[in-house]
């Protein structure tokens, strides 16, 4: 089929005598949408961790464009275009939501740009920001402090400060968790236009509904291991899922 | 426009550092001016670290005193009264160099500590450190060193004393300080640091190479510290670690910043200036035991009731509210 983007091969983590992941093997291929799934604990942020660099797998290799990525740092991954949102929204609480942006625009977009001055940067970088806090519908709150912001509008920041990283790959790491319906369908319809324009995105949710009709893919993970690859529609009715979520 | 005002302050600060001890000839003053200024380096230095990246050293004092007694190592390798009067030109990156490479050291740390973890730990860096220089007999050990400033004033076509020298000196550490720290804060590596104070985690992500920028910090925050002290023997003639490592140098390094506003550079210069006065004030006038006691209670009437200092007050009631 198409080209694989992401490839986890067979990637274990430990945390002293506990195997928070088992040989775990994930392909995700370019432009796809990609759900990750699986019980609380189950070893879903720990497997992002590894791909983003937060943590470094033990056993075997993550390859990003058929390159062994394992090694590298993370910020060297993000440079290389794989940017996360975290899970509990992370906001550089003493910057407003442009600056926050800037960030990544600084140090992964910019950052081999030679340009005569440095206004002319700074308004190339605000533009961009700009640009990215329109498709989010964040653009009246870009100058205010990001501490100052409600839970969605910190959840839509997250997702727009790793936009502003120009990712290939986008990690989404429980982006809806405590959102409302409308809240939610609003992230979904950001994630899908995201997708729309190329980039590729492994979503990580509860939230059954979402991942359902977002994702083409879904993998199940339980205490580590994958237990089950399927489409949205299979892996409802997939005994192993159902077992691992329901019990015997 | 503001770029032009820093530098038009920057030359009258030169000015006045070479014009003040021709119009201030009682020696007494200028040593006083010597150690505001002195406090302005360190404070400076401090944010750098502190401030920008949010990385709380209580260790100035081990920075500080690695600079000092680099000078008096150097000192100690001439026989006495051979000291040439330029080897103070030496002893200055000298001492810097030393304290900066303890900084790189210091860096390392934090790859492991953070908060308050990394905070105890460079508090223990500076027992370690006195430990080995009351142990070391080529500096003097417990019992001190007494450093005699050459006979000759360097450059003695523009300085009547020793005092005169230092002072202009330590005036233009000072202005090369607040340089520094300005260039750190308004470039990409402050908004990188910035970042990284706020959230760690978040700005690795974000593409910010948080261990080189805490190493970078570290070092010239560390240098900044040596080359304050590297001048502090000629100065006091006579160093032992308990002076040499003491308390004062750790508490002010961290009250000024505080107390000035510790997210700008301007912050440790407000903060120096008035509290490094009010403490030389308070020395003479009525105790040489209040000064630390003056810094204690500002310390904490500033962290109760204006967390941001006298940057954060000035902001607040004369309302340029836009920058951060």
């Amino acid at each position: 089929m198409s080209e694989v983007l992401l490839h986890c091969d067979g990637v274990s983590k430990n945390f002293g005598g506990f195997t928070a992941l088992d040989t775990v093997d994930i392909k995700v291929n370019k432009g796809e949408r990609f759900g990750l799934i699986g019980p609380n604990g189950s070893g879903k942020t720990t497997l992002i961790n590894c791909i983003s660099g937060a943590l470094r797998n033990d056993g075997g290799s993550i390859r990003f464009e058929g390159g062994d990525i394992s090694k590298l740092p993370a910020y060297q991954r993000t440079r290389i275009g794989i940017a996360r949102s975290f899970q509990i929204p992370k906001p550089f609480t003493s910057m407003t939501v442009i600056e926050n942006l800037a960030i990544p625009l600084e140090y992964v977009a910019h950052r081999k740009s030679h340009h005569t001055s440095v206004a002319a940067e700074a308004r190339e970088v605000r533009g961009e920001a700009m640009e990215i806090l329109e498709q989010m519908k964040l653009v009246d709150k870009a100058d205010e402090m990001s501490s100052g912001l409600t839970q969605i509008e910190l959840r839509k920041l997250e997702l727009a400060r790793a936009m502003a990283a120009k990712p290939k790959l986008l990690i989404s790491d429980e982006a809806m968790a405590g959102l409302s319906g409308s809240e939610i369908d609003e992230i979904i319809e950001i994630l899908f236009m995201l997708n729309e324009r190329g980039i590729t995105i492994i979503m990580i949710e509860h939230i059954m509904r979402a991942v359902m009709r977002f994702s083409q893919r879904v993998v199940c993970l339980d205490a580590g291991k994958k237990i089950a690859e399927a489409t949205p529609e299979d892996i409802v009715k997939d005994p192993n899922v159902e077992r691992a979520y329901l019990g015997e | 426009m503001k770029y032009s005002f820093f530098w038009i302050g920057i030359a009258i600060a030169v000015v006045l550092a070479f014009a003040t001890p021709h119009v201030i000839t009682n020696e007494f003053y200028i040593r006083t001016a010597y150690t505001v200024l002195q406090f302005v380096v360190l404070a400076t230095a401090w944010n750098i670290l502190g401030g920008y990246a949010g990385y709380v050293n209580f260790g100035a004092a081990a920075f500080f005193a690695a600079g000092a007694y680099t000078s008096v190592f150097i000192y100690k390798l001439f026989p006495l009264f051979q000291v040439p009067e330029w080897m103070i030109f030496i002893m200055l990156p000298a001492g810097g160099i030393v304290a900066a490479l303890l900084g790189l050291m210091t860096g390392a740390l934090t790859l492991r500590l953070r908060g308050v973890y990394f905070s105890i730990a460079t508090l223990a860096l500076a027992i370690v450190l006195q430990t080995l220089v009351t142990n070391w007999h080529f500096v003097g050990g417990a019992k001190g060193a007494s450093i005699l400033p050459p006979r000759d004033v360097p450059l003695d076509f523009i300085f009547n004393g020793y005092a005169d020298f230092l002072f202009v000196l330590m005036a233009f550490l000072a202005i090369a300080a607040l340089v520094i720290a300005r260039y750190i804060e308004t470039s990409w590596i402050g908004r990188g640091l910035a970042a990284i104070r706020d959230n760690e985690d978040a700005a690795e992500c974000m593409g910010v190479p948080t261990l080189k920028l805490k190493l970078f910090a570290t070092t010239v925050s560390g240098f900044l510290f040596g080359v304050a002290g590297a001048p502090l023997p000629y100065f006091i003639n006579y160093i032992e670690p308990v002076s040499g490592f003491s308390l004062i140098y750790a508490v002010n390094a961290l009250a000024m910043p505080m107390i000035g506003g510790a997210t700008t550079w301007i912050g440790p210069l407000l903060g120096a200036t008035v509290l490094g006065t009010a403490q030389e004030v308070a020395r003479v006038v009525i105790s040489s035991e209040m000064n630390l006691l003056i810094v204690g209670v500002l310390l904490v009437f500033f962290v109760v009731a204006a967390p941001d200092g006298f940057v954060g007050l000035i902001r607040k009631y004369f309302g340029k509210g836009g920058r951060r």
